[in-house]
């Protein structure tokens, strides 16, 4: 492969995001304006006492009574222009709540997402080194039962232990109650941060355990790593030379491939804890029918899980040497 | 211990060696898969033996056995003797690397993610030894910057080897070096076994090119089914059939193409179902009722063979 190969296959890669993007916020706004939730009633309240004809002009203004076709591609146009509607439940733009929750949820992702990247890859090597033994199959039954156990009892798991009853750490939120935002600590925000972060990083790390182990497992009967043991090299040595040089790439890029089970431990975890990020505006606009907000979400979700597809197809298309340097040498 | 004593004195003593693996068949029947009945050769100091036998006779797996790299549920019987030394798992821990060296059959031994220049040098070897060992093989200097995927089938096959010369070893298990060199490379190969063998290390060259073998090796094992059927001196080979022992290595000498390219028919057996007695009664013309029972290598002219009629 070329130069020119590499560019052309990324070029390929952003293709294929755009066209998902473009079915996904199709799918999500047919969706969801099919769904039994006026936008009207929704945003005036059901006990208004607003007229008819203010109710009419308010339809017309948002263009409620245009086509579906007419209705999208206005949305879309808007969007581009950086309007993503007002969102009802907090009465600001969409844009600005988005931009708000989104550093507190960016944040809580980007901690657990490392964290449970670097430990759940330590704990894959070391599992995998230790095939059969009782080390192994306390972790390999430890990443099961995460896996199985859905993310919110997690979440209520830790909550009771660790806050209720051990009083470690508050309840929820992101921040101490009643205190000005100019008094908030940094120390006070990570108080708050711990519990939502390790409760994510626990549902997030069954996976690339597993999976680390399972590639260790393959590559330690592998034909290159009998080579090695036959020149002499130790079990330190075939790992540090061979053993992480092959697992480390495909680790990372199942890490970025979980993106969109980040996005949903995200969403439970931000719930339990009342964590005011992304995950806790998602229900509040699913309760009050926040038409908008929901549909901003969406796109905003969406393109983060691209975004992690994109990089591990670019991880794994031009960073491993065999895709990289291509061709053969004769 | 005198002068020729010395000379002549094994490297490697391979006796009775047998390899099973154990599967699990059908469910969860565990079953023990005996793919190696019981081979026996040796390699004195200073000599090449080659290791000549059709795919599935055992030749990799010996070279796995000597090396201690056999693949966890595998079990051995027999015995491996290393310059006199039962060659437990810690002296195979020691020697290898250092003073016995394997030469892997294919490409798939190297790292695929790890450069070839720093995968010959190893854990032990140097950047100087490299080069040199390149230089030696015809390999160019930008060669150690590549990965193994982009190398031709020649040129792995010379990283390959290199990895072994770093440090002049002992005992070189070379299993199947030359194909895909071409015939000056592989020539070139052979002749640098040969000045290592000189020094008074040991050679066991497994190959499927006899011809090559005839040119270098002193003494030629042939294998069947996971048994030696016969060793003798390559003289013998190039003498022609009627100077061989047993029936198989007469075929085997008789199906090459410069000779009467006659091919014997039938297949070896498989290792899930050998029979009991000689492996090869199935296709052996000279076949009696003396072939069923249990049959030992025995010395014939100047040679070993594991046959009742041989003479
Ligand atoms: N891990 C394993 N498990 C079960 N059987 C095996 C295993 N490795 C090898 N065998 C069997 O052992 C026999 C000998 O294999 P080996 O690789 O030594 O053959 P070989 O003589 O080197 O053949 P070739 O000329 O094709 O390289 C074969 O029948 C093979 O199927
Ligand atoms: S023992 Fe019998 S069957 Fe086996 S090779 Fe000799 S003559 Fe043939
Ligand atoms: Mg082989």
């Amino acid at each position: 492969m070329t130069k020119a190969g590499g560019a052309k296959k990324i070029l390929g890669i952003f293709g294929r995001m755009l066209l998902l993007l473009v079915l996904v916020s199709v799918l999500s706004f047919v969706l969801i304006t099919k769904a039994p939730i006026d936008p009207l009633t929704a945003y005036v309240g059901t006990e208004s006492t607003l007229s008819q004809e203010a109710k009419d002009e308010i339809a017309e203004k948002w263009g409620l009574n245009e086509s579906l076709p007419v209705r999208y591609f206005t949305w879309v146009k808007n969007m581009l222009h950086g309007d993503f509607g007002m969102s009802i439940t907090y009465k600001k733009p969409v844009i600005d709540v988005i931009h708000e929750r989104l550093a507190y949820s960016a944040v809580l992702m980007a901690l657990a997402w490392v964290f449970s990247g670097i430990l759940g890859y330590a704990l894959g090597i070391l599992s995998g080194m230790r095939r059969g033994k009782l080390f192994d199959k306390v972790v390999k039954t430890f990443c099961l039962v995460l896996q199985s156990a859905p993310s919110f009892w997690l979440g209520l798991l830790i909550l009771s232990v660790f806050a209720v009853q051990l009083g470690w750490f508050p309840i929820g939120m992101a921040m101490p109650p009643g205190k000005l935002a100019a008094e908030v600590t940094l120390s006070d925000r990570l108080h708050h941060l711990i519990l939502p972060v390790f409760t994510l990083t626990i549902v997030s790390i069954g996976k690339i355990t597993l999976y680390t182990r399972q590639k260790l497992i393959e590559i330690a009967s592998s034909d290159y790593i009998l080579f090695a043991r036959a020149r002499g090299e130790n079990t330190r040595q075939l790992i540090s030379r061979h053993m992480l040089r092959n697992t480390a790439l495909p680790a990372v890029t199942t890490q970025f491939l979980s993106f969109s089970e980040l996005f949903g431990g995200m969403a439970l975890a931000e719930t339990v804890f009342s964590y005011p990020g992304i995950g806790t505006a998602t229900t509040a606009a699913a309760l009050n029918g926040d038409v908008p907000l929901l549909l901003g979400i969406t796109l905003i979700s969406a393109l983060f899980v691209f975004s992690g597809n994109l990089i591990a197809n670019i991880l794994y298309g031009v960073v491993d040497p065999r895709l990289r340097e291509g061709g053969g040498y004769v | 211990m005198n002068e020729l004593e010395k000379a002549t004195s094994p490297v490697l003593e391979v006796q009775d060696l047998q390899i099973a693996f154990s599967m699990y068949r059908r469910g969860l029947r565990k079953t023990n898969l005996r793919v190696i009945s019981s081979l026996s050769l040796s390699v004195r100091q200073g000599e090449i033996l080659a290791v000549v036998g059709s795919s599935g006779s055992g030749k990799s797996l010996l070279a796995h056995a000597i090396l201690g790299i056999l693949p966890p549920n595998a079990s051995t019987a027999g015995s491996i003797r290393y310059n006199g030394e039962e060659l437990t798992p810690a002296l195979q821990r020691k020697y290898r690397g250092t003073e016995i060296a394997l030469i892997p059959q294919s490409v798939d031994y190297l790292d695929p993610l790890m450069r070839v220049g720093a995968q010959v040098m190893g854990t032990r070897g140097s950047r100087e030894q490299q080069r040199a060992a390149f230089d030696r093989y015809g390999l160019e200097r930008r060669a150690a910057r590549l990965f193994p995927f982009q190398l031709s089938g020649g040129m792995a096959r010379r990283v390959l080897v290199s990895t072994a010369v770093l440090s002049p070893p002992k005992l070189i298990v070379a299993d199947e070096p030359t194909p895909g060199l071409g015939i000056e490379m592989a020539m070139e190969t052979l002749r640098h076994f040969r000045e290592i063998a000189d020094t008074g290390a040991g050679v066991l060259l497994i190959t499927h090119d006899i011809d090559l073998a005839l040119g270098i090796a002193d003494r030629i094992a042939v294998f069947y089914a996971g048994t030696t059927v016969e060793i003798a001196p390559a003289a013998d080979f190039k003498t022609g059939a009627e100077a061989l022992r047993h029936p198989y290595s007469r075929a085997f000498i008789d199906a090459l193409p410069q000779n009467a390219f006659r091919p014997i028919p039938g297949t070896q057996p498989y290792a899930g179902a050998l029979p009991s007695g000689c492996l090869f009664a199935d296709r052996c013309p000279l076949r009696s009722d003396a072939c069923g029972g249990e049959i030992e290598l025995r010395a014939v002219r100047g040679g070993e063979v594991r046959c009742v009629h041989a003479s």
